[in-house]
């Protein structure tokens, strides 16, 4: 040890890397979340692109197929599905078997592991929407984004805001199990608004609405409107943005390392 | 009601006696630690040197506690305790559950904050450069986990990437027999196996001072007697280590000086041999006698306390030159004692009165 090296503060930078590592390891070998994320979208995206009914332009969807309406809802179920059930589940249980207790005794700050989850998620995610923007247009005809800046703001954006309430949630969560709960108890509803289960054009104007200012209607919105028409409208991205700068805050204010 | 003002007495008294025996190994530890492993904390120290003694003031003990004091809430886990450890030291923590040990590690490592009190790891407080004690200072933890799905390598090599100057990791997981475990995941391996890996990651960063929580807890004796040589070996280096321990033989077979600790207090602080023979404040004497005797003939004895009939044998229990009063007095009067056979106290025996007088006196208290 010397002088110079007090100079420098924490922990080598390697250690982030190796940090990065070890948690897509563990990602690769717990693939529940890669299963479901980018299993069950893209074996979604599939079945509809396969059903004939789903390519029909339809005037109750204001002339887009169902193909086309669901192609933006299983962009956000991929986002929202990591980022509310497999972000903060690792790192309430860290914090509960005392993983991060044992970290915090090493040069390593502790923000660094969960720098290293949100790192891993988010590739997971965009090679997840990378897969399913390609697949739709190669082998179901659909069109090429229209703007694909807009689109990369947008699913950027989209990140940030589930990320923020995910880790609001497991800064509140006292345990992994109670997490779970509320972690399941918001996602439900958010897909629901999402437009998942019935595409928000067939609900009524109030709840068409209220999908707006949820955090995934708002990403179908501006998603949508990215592959379709062009760069997205304002409010949308201003709806993701409030999300991820309320909730960030939240997470930061109550989030316990203990 | 005397024994917290005289356990703090026998404190003052037990630390610089012991400091005197403790200084040869220390000075050797100096003299070949300036070169390396002091240079963090010249900078900072230097000005506060006395010009008397130069070469001290340079040097901090590894880990100083003045008057730690925390409570969780109504809870007082640690009331008053001080103590300094040498550099090169082995120096062990004992005391019964919830005495206040762990509690006194964590912040001795900056772990949780002190409620008042002072720390000082080689001259550094562990909050306030907390960048730098936490790359000098290897831990480990009693309730401290990895994930289930890494394997060993894997945490090794993450652990060993976050000091500057790691130890040789080979080295450490052979003397720990851990060489074979590398490929296995975390969750495969046994109890003993994992508190081995803890210890390995404990001295990962080849730290200037380790704090061990009960590192030996859940091994078989056989890794048990390993660990403790690299304990030795790694202390051979210059590394300060502070052991937390409820295995009275590991204290006495390791550590140069003990620290009982009871109700968030310092009860004791003494070499493991001093401790074991303060606790000789009662001997006992146990004999067969050739012929039968009236009991008056010992109990009027000045160093006898009480004797006790066993069967055919007499247990004496007294103070002073027990045995040599006992076989005068039995001479005098035409007996002879066979088979004689003295209690010699251990640490345990220490760690038993001491903690247990200290207990009851809280209980009068209250």
């Amino acid at each position: 040890m010397s002088l110079l090296v007090i100079a420098e503060p924490k922990a080598p930078r390697a250690g982030f890397g190796k940090i990065v590592h070890n948690e897509a390891r563990l990602a690769w070998r717990q693939p529940s979340g890669i299963i479901v994320s980018v299993g069950l979208s893209l074996l979604l995206l599939i079945i509809f692109g396969e059903l004939p009914a789903f390519q029909v332009s339809s005037a109750r969807l204001g002339g887009l197929s169902a193909f086309e309406i669901y192609i933006p809802i299983l962009i956000a179920f991929v986002i929202g599905v990591l980022a509310l059930t497999y972000l903060p589940g690792p790192l309430v249980s860290y914090r509960e078997q005392g993983i991060l207790r044992r970290l915090s005794t090493t040069p390593v700050p502790v923000p660094w592991v969960l720098g290293a989850q949100l790192a891993v998620q988010a590739c997971l995610m965009v090679i997840t929407v990378a897969i399913l923007v390609v697949v739709s247009v190669v082998f179901f005809g659909a069109g090429a984004p229209k703007n694909t800046g807009g689109l990369v703001l947008t699913v950027t954006l989209s990140i940030a805001a589930m990320f923020a309430i995910g880790l609001a949630i497991a800064a509140g969560a006292r345990t992994a199990g109670a997490a779970r709960g509320i972690m399941m108890a918001t996602f439900y509803p958010l897909m629901f608004f999402s437009g998942l289960y019935i595409p928000m054009q067939l609900l009524p104007g109030v709840l068409q609405g209220i999908s707006h200012v949820t955090p995934l209607g708002a990403a179908v919105e501006a998603i949508q409107d990215s592959m379709l028409q062009g760069f997205p409208p304002t409010a949308p991205l201003l709806v993701l943005a409030a999300y991820a700068v309320v909730f960030g805050f939240l997470a930061k204010r109550f989030f316990r390392w203990e | 009601m005397g024994i917290p003002g005289s356990a703090a007495t026998r404190r003052l008294d037990a630390g610089p006696s012991r400091l005197q025996e403790g200084a040869s190994r220390s000075e050797r530890l100096r003299l070949n630690g300036v070169a390396n492993t002091t240079v963090s904390v010249v900078a900072e120290t230097s000005e506060q040197g006395s010009p008397g003694w130069p070469g001290r003031a340079a040097c901090p003990p590894a880990v100083e506690i003045g008057h730690l004091r925390k409570a969780y809430g109504a809870l007082v886990a640690v009331d008053d305790i001080s103590f300094s450890v040498a550099r090169g030291e082995i120096f062990g923590i004992l005391g019964p559950n919830g005495a206040g040990k762990t509690t006194t590690v964590e912040c001795a490592i900056g772990l949780r904050p002190p409620d008042s009190g002072t720390i000082r790891l080689l001259g550094l407080d562990p909050l306030a450069d907390q960048d730098k004690v936490r790359q000098i200072v290897g831990v480990q933890l009693q309730a401290s986990s990895f994930p289930a799905k890494l394997r060993v390598g894997e945490i090794l090599d993450m652990y060993r990437s976050f000091y500057r100057e790691p130890a040789d990791v080979t080295e450490l997981v052979e003397a720990l027999g851990l060489a074979g475990k590398r490929r296995d995941y975390y969750r495969s391996l046994s109890g003993g196996q994992r508190q081995r890996l803890s210890v390995v990651l404990a001295l990962i960063g080849a730290p200037k001072i380790a704090v061990l929580d009960e590192m030996t807890t859940g091994l078989d004796p056989q890794a048990r007697r390993n660990t403790w040589e690299l304990i030795e070996k790694v202390r051979d280096r210059g590394v300060t280590i502070v052991l937390v321990t409820h295995f009275m033989e590991e204290a006495e077979r390791l550590c140069d000086r003990v620290a009982l600790i009871d109700s968030g207090r310092v009860v004791a602080l003494d070499t493991p041999a001093g401790l074991a023979a303060r606790a000789r404040g009662g001997k006992r004497v146990r004999f067969l006698p050739s012929a039968p005797f009236g009991m008056g003939l010992l109990t009027r004895l000045p160093e006898v306390t009480a004797v006790e009939q066993d069967g055919r044998h007499v247990v004496v229990t007294g103070t002073g030159e027990l045995v040599n009063a006992v076989i005068l007095a039995l001479h005098a009067a035409g007996v002879t004692a066979h088979d004689v056979q003295l209690d010699s106290s251990t640490l345990e025996d220490a760690f038993v009165r001491l903690t247990g007088r200290h207990l009851r006196e809280e209980g009068e208290q209250s």
